[in-house]
C-alpha cells in the first residue's frame, strides 16, 4: 500500500481532520487519531471520539405536492474503525441521509439545515467547488446496485484511475499502478486484464468488488455503503460483507451501512440507528438495539423478519403502511401502526412527538416513544414471541 | 410436518402428486457470429429437474440468480414451452400442448411476479385486471363481475372499494396483493409464486407471506414457491429444493434441508445467510465461504456443477456427475446430489 | 471485425440491388414514355420515334433492359445512336435523354455541392443541437431550460421553406447581411466556397438543430438520473466533467442513430435549400430531370442515394461500437 500522492494531497478538510499530512503508515490510524483532541460532537454510543457528527440535521424536498421532510432532526456520530448501520424501510430517510453527507443533494431542490461535521470541519452549507474536494477523498460511497453504478462505456480500471486522479495530482502511470493495487486488494484476480474490461464482462459480485476499490483508492477515513450487498446473491453478499470488514480493520475507516437487512446489520454493526419517517427513532450499540431493543417499530421489524434459523411460526408484521412524507401523523410518526399506543396514558402517543431519550435514564442507548416499561413489555411479550 | 395432508374438496388429488415434473430441460439457443456464418450455442438454463407437488403442499425453489428457478417457473405455467421433459398436472402431459388446448390448464395453474410496479399493465383498473381472466375463462355471469372483483380484493386484504383505481395509486404490497387477486380470480389449485416478497419492505414482506399462507390453509392452493431468501422459503414451505446451475442439487422436508443439509451448496448457502442472532465479533456458526461465482450456464462443469466451487471436490466429481438420490443417513424424501454428501448441523443454530 | 465488415457489406450491396430493381421497375414498366417525351411534341415522326426507342433499347425485353444497365455500372456499355457508337465509361448510368451527357458525370459534378452543403449541416446541427439539449436537461425545469426548449418548439413550427425563402430574402438581398447562396469549387476558391454557403448552412442548421436539442435534451435528462452520474459524482468529479464527459458519451449514443439517418436523408434530399439558395446540387438535378422524364438520371441519383444511406447506416454501426463496447462488432 505504498502512496507516494498522499503526501501532497491538496485537501484541506483531511488536513485538519487528522491534524497531520496522511503517510501511508497513518493507514492503520485508529487508535492514535482516536485519543486525539477533536470538538466533541454529538454522543456516540462507544463514547469513543467520533469522526463523522450529524447533528440535527433536516433535509428537505419541495415539491409541486409541499415540502417533503425526508429526514427531520437526525443526530449521530461515527468515530474511526467503526461501524454504524442506519437501519429503516423504503421512505425512511436513511438513503437521503447519506447522502447529504456527501453533499450529493442538488442544492436549488433541497433544503439542509443542522450541522455535518467531518473531523471537526463542517459540510452543510460548503459551496459545490468545496464539496467536490470531500467526495471521493475524505468520504466516499458505494453504491446498492454494481450494474448501474459504473459507468457502462468506460473501462473498469480507467474509472478507478480517473477517481484517483481527481483528488491526486499524479501521472496516469502512476494512477494505473494504485487502480491495480487497489483491484488486488479487493480480491479481483488477474488485475491486471480486469483493469481493462469494461462493467458489463465482470460478474456482479466482482462489480461490486470494483466499486468498493473504486470508494477506497484515495484512503477514505469514512465510507458510507448504501445497501452494498442488497443487488448480491447470498453467497456474493457474505464474501462482499467480509471484504468491508477486512478493509476496515485494515484501514480503520468510518463505516455507515445503510441496509434494510437486519441479517446484515447484526454481522456488521458497531452501532445501530433505527430510522423511521425521516427520524431516528432507536439509536444504540448493535448489542443493545437486536438484543434489547426499546421502541414498538424495531420490535416489529424484529417480528417480521423470517429468519433461516427460526421455527415456522406466523409472522406478526407492523400493519398498515408507513406514512406519507408530505403528510406525517401527528406526535409519534409511528403512532397509526403502533399495537402499543394504547398504554400511554391520554393521548399522548398521537399529540406529542416523544423525544430521543435514553431508555435506562441515562447511558448511550436512546429510543423515542412514550411507553413507560418499555424494557418490561420487551421482556415479557415481545422476547419470548422472537425465541 | 412435510407429510402434513390438508383437507382439499377434491378427492382425485389425495394420494398422488397434484402436479409432477420429470426431467424438465430448457436450453436457449444464443446465436453467435463467427466467420461469415453462425454458430449455435445453448444456454442451459434448466437441465433435467424432478419434482413432485401434492395438492395444498408448497415446495420452495432455492437458489442464487442464473440457478434457473424462475425459468422452472415459467415453464410449469407455460409461460415458456420446455425443451424437452415432462409437466404431468393432474396425469395430463402439458409440456408440450398447443395454445388452445393449454386454455384449460392456464386457468389450473397461475403465476404471482416478483415486480409488483412492472406486471401490471398501469392504464388499466384494478377492476380491468382481475376481472379479465375472469371473463376470458367464462367463470363468472355478466353484472356479477364487480361482485366477484370486490370479494377477491377483500380476500387479499385491499379495500373492495378501490376497484375503479389504477395500480400507481397504490403501494408495492397492495399491488402485490391486486397481483395475488388476480391470480386467485380464476381458483387455481396451483400458484407459482416467483420471488413474491423480495421487492417490498421487510413490514410489508411479512403481511404478504401472511396473505399466501392464510389462502394456502383456507383455499387449498399448492404452491411453487421461487424464492432466493432462505429465511422466507424455511418460513413458506414444506419441502425445499435446492437448485445450482439449472439442476436440483438437493431436495427433501423443510427439517431436513435447514436441519441437516447434506449437499456442500446448501451448506454454504445456510451458513451465508446474515443472520439476526449474530452479534459481530462472536462467531456463532461454522461460516464456509464460497470462492467466486457461478460459472456460466453456456459451458457447465463437467460432472458436478458445483465442483469448481466445492471444498470437498475431487477426480470423481469432474468425472461423474453425481444423481439426486437419497443417501444411507437420509431421512425419508431426503435426497441430495453428492458424492460426498454428508449431513451438517448446526448451521443455523445460532438463534435457536 | 473483418468479418463484421464482410457481412455487412454483402447486405449492403443487397439492399442498392433491391433499390436498383424497384426504381428500375417502377419507371421502366410504369406507363411512361420516355421516347416519347424525348421525341417532343411537334416535329415527333413515327420513324424517329422508333428509332429513339431502338437506340435506348427501350423495344428491348425489360429483364434484358435491367441486365444491360447492371452490367453498364460495373463494365461500361456501348450506345449506338444513328450508326455513331459512344463509349459509356465503367460506372455508366447511361446518358440523359434530355442533354445527352453521360449522367455519371452529371451526378459526380453535382455531388460536391451537395456533400459541402450536408457536411456543413451535419458539423452544425450535431454540435449546436446537442449542446442546447444538454444545457438544458442541465438546467431542467430552470427558466433556461424552459425557454431553450420552447424557442425550439417556435423555430420548427415554421415550415422549413419559409425560414429559408425569408432568410434569403430579407438578409442575403434586402438587407445583405450575409452573403448570397452559391457554387463555387473549393479547389478553385475555397473563400468564395465557404461564403457561397455560410448562409444555407446556418439556415439549415439553426432550423434542424432544434430538433436534436429536444432530442439530445431527452436522452441527456435520462443519463444525468442513471446511478452511474451519481458515481461520478460522488467521486469528487466537477459538474462540468459529470455532464460533458461521463453524461454526454452516454447520452449521445440514441443521438448517433438518428444523426446517421438524417445525414443520409438530408444528402438526397436538399432540395428546398438548393434551390432556394441556388446551389446546383442532386436536389436541383433530381427535381429537373423528374418534371422531364430524365429517366437515366433519375435511377442515378436513387442509386447514389441508396448508397449513401446504406453507407451511413454502416458508419453508425461503427460509431456505436465505438461509443459503446457493449455492441460488439463480431
Amino acid at each position: 500500500m505504498t502512496d507516494p500522492a498522499s503526501e501532497d494531497r491538496k485537501d484541506t478538510m483531511v488536513e485538519s481532520a487528522a491534524g497531520q499530512a496522511q503517510t501511508p503508515a497513518d493507514a492503520k490510524r485508529g487508535p492514535a487519531v482516536a485519543t486525539r483532541e477533536r470538538r466533541q460532537g454529538a454522543a456516540n454510543p462507544s463514547g469513543e471520539t467520533p469522526y463523522l457528527v450529524v447533528e440535527d440535521l433536516t433535509v428537505k424536498f419541495p415539491t409541486a405536492d409541499g415540502l417533503v421532510s425526508a429526514v427531520n432532526g437526525l443526530s449521530y456520530s461515527v468515530p474511526l474503525g467503526r461501524t454504524l448501520a442506519i437501519v429503516g424501510e423504503s421512505g425512511s430517510g436513511k438513503s437521503v441521509s447519506s447522502m447529504a453527507v456527501m453533499g450529493l443533494h442538488d442544492p436549488k431542490r433541497t433544503k439542509i439545515t443542522g450541522s455535518i461535521r467531518l473531523g471537526g470541519d463542517e459540510i452543510v452549507g460548503l459551496p459545490e467547488n468545496e464539496l467536490m474536494k470531500v467526495r471521493g477523498d475524505a468520504v466516499a460511497m458505494v453504491f446498492q446496485d454494481p450494474q448501474s453504478s459504473l459507468h457502462p462505456l468506460y473501462t473498469v480500471g480507467n474509472q478507478i484511475v480517473e477517481a484517483y486522479r481527481v483528488h491526486h495530482q499524479v501521472s496516469k502511470d502512476v494512477a494505473k499502478k494504485r487502480a491495480l493495487e487497489m483491484l488486488d486488494l479487493v480480491g479481483i484476480p488477474n488485475p491486471q486484464r480486469r483493469f481493462s474490461q469494461y462493467p458489463h464482462e465482470f460478474s456482479g459480485g466482482m462489480r461490486q468488488r470494483a466499486m468498493i476499490a473504486m470508494g477506497l483508492v484515495n484512503d477514505p477515513k469514512l465510507v458510507i455503503a448504501d445497501e452494498p450487498t442488497t443487488a448480491l446473491d447470498v453467497t456474493v453478499q457474505a464474501q462482499i460483507l467480509d471484504l468491508l470488514n477486512n478493509l476496515q480493520k485494515e484501514f480503520g475507516s468510518a463505516i455507515v451501512l445503510i441496509t434494510h437487512d437486519l441479517g446484515v446489520v447484526a454481522e456488521m454493526a458497531d452501532d445501530v440507528l433505527v430510522m423511521y419517517a425521516g427520524r431516528c427513532v432507536e439509536y444504540g450499540t448493535a448489542e443493545d438495539v437486536l438484543a434489547r431493543p426499546r421502541m414498538p417499530y424495531t420490535w416489529g421489524l424484529l417480528e417480521s423478519i423470517p429468519t433461516v434459523s427460526a421455527a415456522n411460526e406466523r409472522l406478526r408484521p407492523i400493519k398498515g403502511l408507513p406514512p406519507s412524507l408530505l403528510n406525517l401523523p401527528t406526535g409519534c410518526s409511528f403512532n397509526p401502526r403502533c399495537p402499543y399506543k394504547d398504554r400511554v396514558k391520554g393521548e399522548r402517543c398521537t399529540t406529542d412527538l416523544p423525544e430521543l431519550l435514553p431508555v435506562d435514564g441515562a447511558g448511550a442507548h436512546t429510543s423515542r416513544c412514550h411507553l413507560h416499561d418499555k424494557a418490561s413489555i420487551y421482556e415479557a411479550e415481545v422476547a419470548p414471541r422472537l425465541g | 410436518m412435510s407429510q402434513t395432508v390438508r383437507p382439499i374438496d377434491e378427492p382425485a388429488s389425495q394420494n398422488e402428486p397434484l402436479l409432477q415434473v420429470r426431467d424438465l430441460k430448457m436450453h436457449f439457443p444464443i446465436k453467435e457470429a463467427a466467420g461469415l456464418g453462425r454458430t449455435k450455442k445453448v444456454v442451459q438454463a434448466v437441465d433435467g429437474v424432478s419434482f413432485g407437488l401434492k395438492a395444498g403442499e408448497s415446495l420452495g425453489l432455492v437458489g442464487e440468480s442464473g440457478c434457473g428457478k424462475s425459468t422452472t417457473g415459467r415453464m410449469i405455467t407455460r409461460l415458456l414451452t420446455p425443451t424437452a421433459g415432462q409437466i404431468l398436472f393432474k396425469g395430463t402431459d402439458i409440456a408440450q400442448l398447443k395454445e388452445r388446448d393449454l386454455r384449460p390448464f392456464r386457468r389450473e395453474l397461475q403465476i404471482v411476479f416478483q415486480d409488483p410496479y412492472s406486471s401490471l399493465n398501469p392504464r388499466q383498473t384494478v377492476s380491468n385486471i382481475i376481472s379479465t381472466p375472469l371473463r376470458v375463462h367464462n367463470l363468472v355471469k355478466k353484472g356479477k363481475e364487480l361482485d366477484r372483483v370486490q370479494e377477491l380484493l377483500e380476500r387479499v386484504g385491499l379495500n373492495p372499494e378501490h376497484h375503479n383505481r389504477y395500480p400507481n395509486e397504490f403501494s408495492g404490497g397492495q399491488r402485490q396483493r391486486i397481483g395475488i387477486a388476480r391470480a386467485l380470480a380464476v381458483e387455481p389449485e396451483v400458484i407459482i409464486a416467483d420471488e413474491p416478497v423480495s421487492a417490498l419492505d421487510v413490514s410489508i414482506q411479512a403481511q404478504v407471506m401472511n396473505l399466501l399462507e392464510d389462502l394456502r390453509r383456507d383455499l387449498g392452493i399448492a404452491f411453487v414457491f421461487i424464492a432466493h431468501d432462505l429465511g422466507v422459503v424455511r418460513h413458506f414451505c414444506d419441502q425445499v429444493a435446492v437448485m445450482y446451475l439449472g439442476k436440483i442439487v438437493e431436495q427433501g422436508p423443510r427439517e431436513q434441508i435447514y436441519g441437516a443439509p447434506q449437499h456442500p451448496y446448501t451448506q454454504a448457502l445456510l451458513s451465508a445467510a446474515p443472520d439476526l442472532g449474530t452479534i459481530r465479533g462472536v462467531p456463532p456458526k461454522e461460516r464456509i465461504r464460497l470462492v467466486g461465482d457461478v460459472p456460466s450456464p453456456i459451458d457447465p462443469p463437467s460432472g458436478c456443477r458445483f465442483r469448481t466451487r466445492c471444498w470437498k471436490a475431487e477426480d470423481i466429481c469432474a468425472t461423474h456427475e453425481p444423481p439426486l438420490e437419497p443417501k444411507p443417513q437420509s431421512t425419508p424424501g431426503h435426497a441430495a446430489a453428492c458424492h460426498f454428501a454428508e449431513p451438517k448441523i448446526d448451521l443455523t443454530a445460532a438463534s435457536a | 471485425m473483418i468479418y463484421f465488415v464482410a457481412r455487412r457489406l454483402i447486405s449492403a450491396l443487397s439492399v442498392v440491388l433491391v433499390t436498383l430493381i424497384a426504381t428500375f421497375a417502377l419507371f421502366f414498366i410504369a406507363p411512361t414514355d420516355p421516347a416519347g417525351a424525348i421525341c417532343g411534341e411537334r416535329n415527333c415522326t413515327q420513324q424517329r420515334y422508333n428509332e429513339i426507342k431502338q437506340n435506348l433499347h427501350l423495344d428491348k425485353p425489360k429483364v434484358q433492359q435491367f441486365a444491360e444497365y447492371t452490367a453498364g455500372i460495373f463494365a461500361g456499355r456501348d450506345f449506338t445512336t444513328s450508326g455513331v457508337t459512344r463509349h459509356c465509361g465503367a460506372p455508366c448510368l447511361g446518358f440523359s435523354f434530355k442533354n445527352d451527357r453521360p449522367v455519371t458525370e452529371m451526378l459526380t459534378s453535382r455531388i460536391p455541392v451537395t456533400v459541402s452543403l450536408v457536411a456543413g449541416y451535419a458539423v452544425l446541427v450535431l454540435t449546436i443541437g446537442v449542446l442546447v439539449g444538454s444545457l438544458a436537461a442541465k438546467r431542467r425545469g430552470t427558466m433556461g431550460d424552459r425557454v431553450l426548449m420552447s424557442s425550439t418548439l417556435v423555430i420548427s413550427s415554421v415550415p422549413y421553406y419559409i425560414v429559408a425563402l425569408m432568410i434569403s430574402l430579407y438578409l442575403t438581398v434586402l438587407y445583405p447581411i450575409l452573403p448570397r447562396g452559391g457554387w463555387t469549387p473549393p479547389s478553385e476558391n475555397i473563400g468564395k466556397w465557404a461564403a457561397g454557403l455560410v448562409t444555407p448552412w446556418l439556415v439549415l442548421g439553426i432550423y434542424f438543430c432544434t430538433s436534436y436539442a429536444r432530442y439530445s435534451r431527452g436522452s441527456m435528462v435520462e443519463t444525468l438520473s442513471e446511478d452511474f452520474i451519481r458515481t461520478a459524482r460522488a467521486k469528487g468529479l466537477s459538474d462540468r466533467k459529470v455532464t460533458y464527459k461521463h453524461a454526454l458519451r452516454a447520452g449521445l449514443i440514441p443521438v448517433i442513430t438518428i444523426f446517421g439517418l438524417d445525414v443520409a436523408a438530408s444528402l438526397a434530399g436538399a432540395i428546398f435549400t438548393e434551390r432556394i439558395f441556388d446551389l446546383p446540387g442532386l436536389g436541383v438535378l433530381v427535381l429537373d430531370s423528374l418534371n422531364s422524364y430524365d429517366l437515366p438520371v433519375i435511377m442515378g441519383t436513387v442509386l447514389v442515394a441508396s448508397v449513401v444511406v446504406v453507407t451511413m447506416n454502416f458508419l453508425v454501426d461503427i460509431a456505436y461500437s465505438l461509443v459503446d463496447p457493449r455492441v460488439r462488432l463480431s
